[in-house]
This record gives structure tokens, C-alpha cells and sequence, in this order.
């Protein structure tokens, strides 16, 4: 009997899982390139994101039509954003927050506001838009989120949105047709290398109804490879070659411009 | 030419090497005219562009080490340093540089680094400045009176000269205590780790006035003591806290060594009273610059900074 449910209930998951792709729409994107590098002549990129919301004859019609969200997290860092005070006359470093593993780059970018695409619960769980991502702060020994308005959360995004790391962008995802859209990803001169997470989400009439993710990854490419990585995982011998290098100018300049 | 950008790996963002180059120049002018090593002109220079003063200071050592070697290799050839006297500095040196870059990484943990290094450029350019310029503006009205220039060497003995342990230097005919030698060497070490200075513009003065070395020898065993500590300095910071950018230090010290030639020549052609004026007004200003920085309401009072990081 028991046995009998069991298998009852597997085949029942098993035409789930085969019925739900056929009725709901399948997100389907891609990166005009995964593998970014840095040379030295590096400047900032574009990427490009295209996309298709992939129906079948069953899928039910969407009356209010599509929205799109894409949110593209850098590598996370943990870092400390620092308030200057004046004290005994001059202005000091006083107070500091922790964020704990935020992302070191952002952007959420859509057709349209995030207020027009879902509701502010939906908005918060699905963490849309730099008010609801989370940025868990280290409180004494506890992490946590705070509220929005948090003086240092505040003040932590903009200096990012200045920088040009953190944004959000409510027009920057374009329909080309009703289910072909693309966006640019911008990528500062100074975007941090790693990888990137790129999470797609299509919603219609306020409900999240299909998720994709990807990643591409940024890199120091030649050069700046090299001379990075030295720096790393060989620093004492990197500071020796740099030694030796400023030796080699010095020597070099005392040739070169040598009047007796 | 004038366009080009060159991403710093290190200090992760993108430079226009012209202004880079053209810094290290003008940088390298005025270290020529002086016979400095011109840190404290470089150092907040790169700051005052973006750098994070950590980088600043880690590369300024590199650009240092390499123009106080080509200045130590003319000496060389004149003879004009005492070897024996550099190494003594040397000793203190070393420790004191290995000191600064300790005292450095526990700043940057704790987030006061930037602050640390703005009130040491404050206090020690400023004091330093002002005494250069009533030094050299007194030393120009006795030259207008018709009076002699030098510098007096004062009285022979001090309560320097009744510390044990004296060391005779012969190429500075001088027979002294190696405590204030090593003593020396450590403020200066422990103060270019710290600060991204050479130091030559305080040690110089030391050397003449506390050991009373001759004036023929002491730019040259400077020159010396900076590059030992520099290179060292150079080697602690990439070994701790992974700060040296080899591309800005490269683009630092070609344009350093360049300018400094011309200085050199330009500052053969001014009275040395004058030079000091001029050094010590250039000092001072550096010095205005960090106070303005300090007492003034900051326009943005938040800073974000990688943790251990400043």
C-alpha cells in the first residue's frame, strides 16, 4: 500500500515536472561575451545581454505583457564605510559599518520603474532594485540588514552609484519584439575583476514566472596578469624585482646622462 | 599621446600615463635643483589625484630608491660620501624602516592610515618649512649686509659628543657616538616607510648640524641611507601589504630621473640661500595643503574602503 503511494506520487512529480515547462514561458539569454579582460588600455566595456521568452502553443497570454529584470552582482568583498568627524578641530575617521560580502559591483537594470513590474513584498524577496538588496551590515558580532534609510547604507550606495559601480537603471532593458529584448551591462575602468552573476528574471503581471542565471567572468589579461598575480602570491620577490628594477632606472639614468 | 590611459594593476584604476610621466618630471625637477629625493612633493601629489594613499606611499618608495641611486653613483664618482658613516645610518635604517611598515600595516587595519599620514605631513613639513625659510631669508639679509653666507658650524662639542661607543669616520673627519648615528637612521627609516618620503630634507640637516659631517660628504651618504631604505622599504611593503604598483613606480622614476638631470643644472645657477628659500616655501606649501585638508569640512564625510584597508 505503502509502496503503491510512493510510486503513485513519483509519477505525479514525474508529469509535473514535464507539464510545467510545457505551460509557462522558458527564459532564454546571452552574453555577447563571457570571458572579459583587462589590458592596460582598459578604459570600461559594454556587455551586451540579449534575450527571448520562449512560448509554445499552450503558454496562456499575457495581457499586460512582459518586464524584465536583470541584476548583475560583482564579486562580493567585505568592506567598511567610515564617517568623518570633527574632533579636537580636525576631521577624523570617527564611526565605521561593516558590510559583510557585498557585492562589489550592481546594477539592476528593466524595462521599466520596479514599482510598476512587482509589489514592494515580491520586490524585497526577489531583492529588485538597490533599496531591496540586501547589505547585511556586522553589527558587534552580528550580521544583519538594516532599514533603508540608515545613514551609512546610504551613504555606501551613492559613493558606489558615483563610482559608477553600483546603478539601476529603469529604462536600460529594450523590447525589440514582444518577447526579444536586449540591455547593456556597463563596466567602469576601475570594475573590480572576478566573476559576475547575471540574474535574469521575466515577470508578468506582478509575478515572477521564469529566472535565469549566468556568470562571466572579468580578468586581468597579459601584463597586468602577471604583474597582479606577483603582487599576490609572491610578494617578497615581486618587491624584489621592483627593487631591482628602480636600481636598473637609477644605474641607467647615471649612464645616460653622465657629463664627466 | 596626451590621451593615453594606462590601467595601474595595483592601485586598480585607469591613469593617463602622460600625466603620470609629466608629474614624475616636474617631481624630478625640483628633487635635481635641491638634491632631494622629492617624496613629500610625489606621495601627495598621487593622492591628491586618486591614488589611495596606501599605493602612494608603497610606490613613492620604489621612485625613490630609484633616484637616490643614480644621485649615490655621481657621488660615488666624486668621492663625496662616507661609506663607513652610511653604514652606521644603515643599521638604524633598516630597523626603522621594518618598524614604519609595521606601524603602516596596524594603521591601515584600524582605518587611521590617511589621517596618520596627513598629521605627520602637517607637523613635520610645517616645522621643517618654517625653520627653512627663517634659516634662508636671515641667511639672504646678512648676504645683503655684505656678511658672510655659511652655514657656522657652532661650538665643536655638544652633550651628543659625551655619549659612549664613538666610532671615528674617517672620510668625515669626525669622531662620535654610533647611538645618535643609528638613532638617526631609524627616524629616517621609520618615517619613509610611513610617509613615502625619502627624507633627505631632514637628514641632511641632522647629519650637518647633530654629527656636524662636513657639507662635502653629507648629500652623498644620504643618498646612500635612502636608497638602502627605500629599496628596502619598496621590499616590506610588496612582501605586507601587497601595495607597490610596479607600473606607476616604472612611469614614476622614468620621468624622476629625466626631470631631475635639468634640475640639477637649473639649480647650479641659483645662490644656495635662495634654493633653501624656495625649498623651504615649496615644503611649507605641502604642509598648508594637508592642514586645509584637515580643518576643513570635508565635502564628502563618507569613505568606503576594503576591510584592513585604507
Amino acid at each position: 500500500m505503502m509502496r503503491w503511494r510512493l510510486a503513485t506520487s513519483a509519477v505525479l512529480v514525474a508529469l509535473g515536472l514535464c507539464a510545467a515547462p510545457a505551460n509557462a514561458e522558458r527564459l532564454v539569454t546571452s552574453l555577447s561575451n563571457y570571458r572579459v579582460s583587462i589590458a592596460s588600455n582598459f578604459t570600461g566595456a559594454d556587455l551586451v545581454l540579449f534575450g527571448t521568452v520562449d512560448r509554445d502553443a499552450r503558454t496562456v497570454a499575457r495581457r499586460g505583457g512582459y518586464d524584465i529584470v536583470v541584476t548583475v552582482t560583482g564579486p562580493r568583498q567585505t568592506v567598511v564605510t567610515w564617517r568623518k568627524d570633527r574632533i579636537a578641530g580636525i576631521w577624523v575617521n570617527a564611526e565605521s559599518r561593516t558590510f559583510v560580502d557585498a557585492p562589489s559591483y550592481l546594477a539592476v537594470l528593466a524595462n521599466r520603474p520596479a514599482d510598476a513590474i512587482a509589489g514592494p513584498e515580491l520586490r524585497r524577496r526577489l531583492q529588485i532594485g538597490l533599496n531591496d538588496i540586501l547589505l547585511p551590515q556586522d553589527i558587534a558580532g552580528d550580521v544583519a540588514d538594516v532599514v533603508r534609510d540608515d545613514p551609512f547604507r546610504m551613504a555606501f550606495v551613492r559613493l558606489r552609484t558615483e563610482q559608477g559601480l553600483y546603478m539601476e537603471r529603469t529604462n536600460a532593458v529594450t523590447f525589440l519584439t514582444s518577447t526579444l529584448f536586449r540591455t547593456a551591462i556597463p563596466l567602469p575602468a576601475d570594475a573590480p575583476i572576478g566573476t559576475y552573476q547575471v540574474d535574469v528574471k521575466l515577470f508578468a503581471d506582478g509575478t515572477l514566472i521564469a529566472r535565469e542565471q549566468s556568470a562571466f567572468e572579468l580578468y586581468k589579461a597579459g601584463f597586468e596578469q602577471v604583474v597582479a598575480n606577483a603582487a599576490r602570491n609572491h610578494g617578497f620577490l615581486y618587491g624584489l624585482g621592483t627593487s631591482a628594477l628602480a636600481i636598473f632606472i637609477g644605474w641607467l639614468a647615471s649612464v645616460v646622462f653622465r657629463r664627466d | 599621446m596626451t590621451h593615453v590611459q594606462i590601467y595601474l594593476p595595483i592601485a586598480e584604476l585607469s591613469v593617463n600615463v602622460f600625466l603620470i610621466f609629466v608629474m614624475g618630471l616636474a617631481v624630478g625637477f625640483i628633487s635635481g635643483m635641491f638634491g632631494i629625493g622629492g617624496g613629500f612633493l610625489m606621495t601627495p601629489l598621487l593622492i591628491f589625484i586618486g591614488i589611495s594613499p596606501g599605493v602612494a606611499v608603497a610606490s613613492v618608495t620604489t621612485h625613490i630608491a630609484a633616484s637616490s641611486f643614480t644621485g649615490a653613483i655621481t657621488y660615488w664618482r666624486r668621492r663625496a660620501l662616507d661609506p663607513a658613516l652610511a653604514l652606521m645610518l644603515l643599521v638604524g635604517g633598516t630597523i626603522g624602516t621594518a618598524a614604519g611598515v609595521w606601524l603602516f600595516s596596524l594603521l591601515r587595519s584600524i582605518g587611521q592610515l590617511d589621517l596618520t599620514i596627513g598629521l605627520s605631513y602637517l607637523i613635520l613639513l610645517g616645522a621643517v618649512g618654517s625653520l627653512m625659510v627663517v634659516e634662508s631669508a636671515q641667511a639672504i639679509i646678512r648676504a645683503r649686509r655684505g656678511r658672510p653666507t655659511e652655514i657656522r658650524r657652532g661650538g665643536s662639542h655638544t652633550w651628543i659628543h659625551g655619549l659612549p661607543f664613538k666610532l671615528r669616520f674617517k672620510q668625515s673627519k669626525i669622531y662620535v657616538s654610533t647611538i645618535p648615528v643609528w638613532g638617526i637612521g631609524f627616524f629616517i627609516g621609520f618615517i619613509g616607510a610611513v610617509m613615502g618620503i625619502g627624507g633627505g630634507f631632514l637628514l641632511v640637516p641632522m647629519l650637518i648640524y647633530v654629527l656636524r659631517v662636513p657639507t662635502n660628504v653629507v648629500i652623498g651618504t644620504s643618498m646612500v641611507l635612502t636608497l638602502v631604505t627605500m629599496a628596502f622599504a619598496t621590499i616590506m611593503h610588496a612582501a605586507t601589504n601587497h601595495l607597490v604598483d610596479m607600473v606607476l613606480a616604472l612611469i614614476l622614476m622614468v620621468g624622476g630621473v629625466t626631470g631631475a638631470q635639468f634640475g640639477a643644472r637649473a639649480g647650479q645657477k641659483i645662490r644656495s640661500e635662495q634654493l633653501r628659500l624656495l625649498l623651504g616655501l615649496l615644503v611649507l606649501a605641502v604642509g598648508l595643503r594637508f592642514a586645509f585638508g584637515l580643518v576643513l569640512q570635508p565635502e564628502e564625510l563618507y569613505i568606503v574602503r576594503a576591510q584592513g584597508a585604507t
